[in-house]
């Protein structure tokens, strides 16, 4: 384990409970260093909380905001549930995937976008929504969706998936 | 329209909320100060418990009765405030946490001197970045201020709220998966009793409340909890935000006094339908609530009359559909959420979600056959009744009431071989 990444992860375990209760937290922060959940960081975090890797790893792939894959610098997450239903979601993912060449789930092949399909945002009076590394974008048209498209390939983004 | 002074919106849209200069400059931290100085916490207990505030994270458990079955042992008591507000529908949480925060964390801590509470923590859904730096910040004022920390505003009462984000799974919401993740394990709900009260976050009595509801506390301390059970029905009383979505003109939220009819809120409130469009269905509790119809627009918006139609307020998301909608798609597409959320801890939830998915995804593509509505009208009981938490219990009402209401929606799919509704799209990308 590199040091700074030991100094943050006995912070954060400072900071909760326990070992585990730090574990999330940990991981989030991991994944916004590294761009996604690596096989390290999963080596540091049982190091760190004492747990099993693999108890880290099932921990780890229960939740969907955790990758354990490599994703793309953008990450799009569009909403499928009802309310976007009504309002065009399905038009809308249809236009998406076509756009990127990709399914529910995939990378561009140049490795820059991800694409997934995405449960209810809380966003639906502003149907159909969607998130791009976290960020709302609503009332997304077809051509809305391909100007926004345009203005992230040009753009240098924080962090997909920020921890902070 | 009924007349009804909002509190909880009060003000949204025409000032920074957020801002802690403005938030004291209208009273805030007014109500924590009172409770601090001119109550015990059980009297604060015992105002809660008056004014008949029941718990606006879905299932409607009476606020003050929740407090109250805290064990008197001496052990450290913890509050958790469920911020994963993920129900189909429901948006009300995000705009409270990103636009009010200050009320949140007043609410938090009057709970918490209610009940006694060692610690407060703050669970925000992972999706919601904006809101979490919103809370932080306006966590961050309020600390500088004295009123979070040691020996707030004056009195003996020392607490701090620690911040905890979520990390993407619906069924964190439940308050026991809530509490796992937080403990940083697996977000699986746990089988109840022991409940939270006597066992909760590190075993610990523990206190789990939406949003919404602490949000209401301050305003039941200021005014009182006879203004708060004078509003609306005896049994469910108060304001409550609705979210509004759907088919309507004017989607949003809006804070209403529990019990006006579901006619006033979609006409009224959300603008009614489009021009020439009639009501088809609507779900009246978020996406685990079963649907009402036409025929029960003068319904009251309150726990009892919904209660009373064998469906339910739920979180309090009403989701429209007029006539244009697909009732199969629109079943498909909630069946789909269900089975993608599963926790996978229990076979019928598990199994069943994915076969009823598969089953309805069939119909929606003309695919269906006779057999396939045969079994869709014998499943519920199978499934319904049969999980550990009621997350299993939430995949068939919806599909049930609209297939009881409308079959021949259902049977056309397989007659047509496609949706009568239209001209043959389907969804091709389930
Ligand atoms: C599957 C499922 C999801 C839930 N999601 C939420 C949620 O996002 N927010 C919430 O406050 N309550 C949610 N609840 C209800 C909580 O379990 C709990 O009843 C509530 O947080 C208690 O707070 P209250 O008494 O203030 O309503 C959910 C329940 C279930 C079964
Ligand atoms: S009913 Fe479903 S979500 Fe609830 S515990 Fe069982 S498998 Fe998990
Ligand atoms: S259904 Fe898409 S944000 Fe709620």
């Amino acid at each position: 384990m590199t040091p700074a990444r030991e100094a943050k992860g006995k912070t954060l375990i400072a900071a909760h409970h326990d070992g585990q209760s730090a574990l999330i937290p940990f991981l989030q922060y991991c994944q916004e260093e590294d761009g996604y959940v690596t096989p390290t960081a999963l080596d540091d975090a049982a190091t760190l909380t004492g747990l099993t890797r693999g108890e880290v790893e099932s921990i780890a792939s229960f939740y969907s905001l955790l990758f354990q894959r490599p994703i793309g610098k953008h990450v799009i997450q569009v909403c499928r549930t009802l309310a976007c239903m009504l309002g065009g979601a399905d038009e809308l993912r249809a236009h998406a995937r076509a756009r990127l060449g990709v399914t529910d789930g995939g990378t561009t092949s140049d490795g820059v976008f991800t694409y997934e399909e995405v449960e209810c945002l809380a966003a639906c009076d502003k149907a159909p929504c969607l998130q791009h590394n976290l960020r709302y974008h609503y009332n997304v048209t077809p051509a809305e969706f391909d100007r926004l498209l345009e203005q992230w390939k040009n753009e240098r983004p924080e962090a997909a998936m920020p921890a902070e | 329209m009924t007349p009804f002074e909002p509190v909880l919106t009060k003000g949204l849209g025409e000032l920074d909320l957020a801002d802690i200069d403005v938030y004291e400059s209208r009273g805030g931290f007014g109500a924590l100060r009172k409770a601090l100085r001119d109550l015990t916490p059980d009297a604060v207990v015992s105002e809660v418990s008056a004014s008949n505030l029941r718990g606006r994270g879905g299932a409607g458990f009476p606020t003050g009765k929740k407090w109250s079955f805290l064990p008197k042992d001496g052990r450290p008591r913890y509050l958790v405030c469920n911020c994963d507000e993920a129900e189909p529908g429901t948006f009300k949480d995000r705009m409270l946490l990103e636009k009010t925060p200050l009320q949140i964390i007043e609410g938090l801590l009057i709970s918490a001197y209610a009940i006694q509470a060692k610690e407060i923590i703050m669970y925000i859904r992972g999706e919601f970045l904006e809101g979490y730096r919103v809370f932080k910040n306006a966590l961050d004022a309020v600390r500088s201020r004295g009123y979070v920390g040691q020996k707030i505003a004056g009195s003996d009462f020392s607490i701090d709220i620690l911040l905890h984000r979520g990390a993407g799974a619906y069924i964190c919401g439940e308050e026991t998966a809530l509490l796992n993740s937080v403990e940083g394990k697996r977000g699986e709900p746990r089988l109840k009793p022991p409940f939270p009260a006597n066992a909760g976050l590190y075993g610990m009595p523990t206190v789990v409340n939406n949003v919404e509801t602490v949000a209401l506390v301050p305003y039941i301390m200021t005014r009182g909890a006879k203004w708060f059970a004078s509003i609306g029905p005896e049994k469910s009383p108060g304001p409550k935000i609705v979210s509004v979505s759907g088919h309507v003109q004017r989607p949003g939220n809006y804070e209403i006094p529990l019990g006006i009819s579901m006619r006033e809120l979609i006409d009224e409130y959300a603008g009614g339908l489009r021009p020439g469009r009639r009501v088809k269905a609507i779900q009246p509790g978020g996406g685990s609530s079963a649907a009402i119809f036409e025929e029960d627009l003068d319904t009251g918006y309150d726990y009892e009359s919904l209660a009373a139609k064998r469906t339910m307020l739920g979180s309090g998301a009403v989701v429209v559909m007029d006539d244009t909608a697909c009732l199969v798609r629109s079943s498909m597409t909630l069946v789909r959420f269900f089975e993608k959320e599963s926790c996978g801890q229990c076979t019928p939830c598990r199994e069943g979600g994915q076969w009823v998915h598969r089953l309805v995804a069939r119909l929606e593509a003309g695919e269906g056959t006779d057999a396939d509505l045969r079994v869709l009208n014998t499943i519920n009981t199978t499934i319904t009744g049969t999980n550990l938490c009621p997350l299993g219990d939430s995949i068939m009402p919806f599909l049930s009431s609209v297939l009881t209401r409308f079959p021949d929606e259902f049977a056309a799919h397989v007659k047509l071989a496609r949706c009568p509704l239209s001209a043959g799209s389907s969804e091709s990308a389930a």
